[in-house]
């Protein structure tokens, strides 16, 4: 494992700034900021006229890193721990997973809890949960 | 201009993300390893989910008393659901794989454009559970109404 350091100021304004992304999306397009929801509808079969707007907020994820690198001088850290099985099962299990469930940390921990929903509440539980458990087993069992 | 305010507003969520911390799975990790309170754990994300659902919660309540957004003829809100077994077989999949790497969607894109490979192999697989998803439940439903 990578130790990291507690970041309690960065960390508030880092989720301060997505909420406002968030706030943003619903005040313009009325739309959820759920990105597993946004991510599989640009993916075929396109069901409404929007996937083009649902392609370039994904762009928008995809470029943030250069900005970060042209305001600060280097790429965002992102460090890992798993090998390349791992990472293909974990991206096939989150994959699956959010879109079954309707949504990931965005669309029901972030978006659903500030509804106050009941479902996303369920959902939120769950897999930090089953996200623990993992971990625990991951790290302190095997 | 609106595929234009997409794009900014998805840089906007990938740089907070990025200044929060979530884009680096050891930091997710290091959260979800409570078994390490007091020593190595990382408090961290409970600092950016209160961030984000603070300013969410207060910014919805605002916009939603609009009649309709502004760039859209209506708010697309999800229709209120019973609690049933895809709510808790979803997430607990989806869980199980955010344990093992430490990315979910959005820091998977963010992690992508920094050059990862890592996250490049993660996000393709990615990708395609999603997509897997998505046409098993539209056969699902369409199997339904017939």
């Amino acid at each position: 494992m990578t130790p990291t350091e507690f970041t309690p100021f960065a960390s508030l304004v880092g989720g301060a700034k997505i909420g406002l992304a968030s706030v943003l999306l619903m005040l313009a397009f009325g739309r959820i900021a759920g990105i597993s929801g946004i991510a599989v509808r640009v993916l075929p079969p396109y069901l409404d006229g929007e996937a083009l707007g649902r392609l370039a907020f994904v762009l928008g994820l995809v470029g943030a890193p250069l900005i970060w690198l042209l305001a600060t001088g280097a790429m965002p850290v992102a460090s890992f721990d798993a090998g390349p099985a791992l990472l293909v099962a974990g991206g096939l299990l989150v994959g699956f997973g959010s879109v079954w469930g309707n949504g990931c940390t965005s669309g029901h921990g972030l978006c659903g809890l500030s509804r106050l929903s009941t479902r996303s509440l369920v959902a939120v539980g769950t897999f930090m949960a089953t996200a623990i458990a993992t971990v625990f087993v991951m790290r302190h069992l095997i | 201009m609106q595929i234009l305010i997409q794009f900014a507003l998805g840089l906007l969520f990938g740089a907070g993300l990025i200044v929060a911390g979530m884009a680096d799975p050891a930091k997710v990790l290091n959260f979800l390893d409570v078994a390490a309170i007091g020593t190595t754990w990382d408090a961290s994300l409970m600092f950016v989910l209160g961030g984000a659902i603070a300013v969410t919660f207060l910014g919805y309540r605002l916009v939603l008393k609009r009649p309709a957004p502004q760039m859209a003829s209506q708010f697309h809100l999800p229709a209120p659901a019973p609690i049933d077994a895809s709510i808790l077989i979803g997430p607990a999949i989806f869980g199980v794989g955010w344990g093992l790497v430490g990315l979910c969607p959005g820091p998977a894109f963010v992690a992508l454009g920094a050059g990862n490979v890592e996250a490049a192999l993660f996000t393709a697989a990615m990708l395609a559970g999603m997509w897997g998803a998505r046409l098993l439940s539209l056969r699902a439903a369409a199997l339904q109404r017939a």
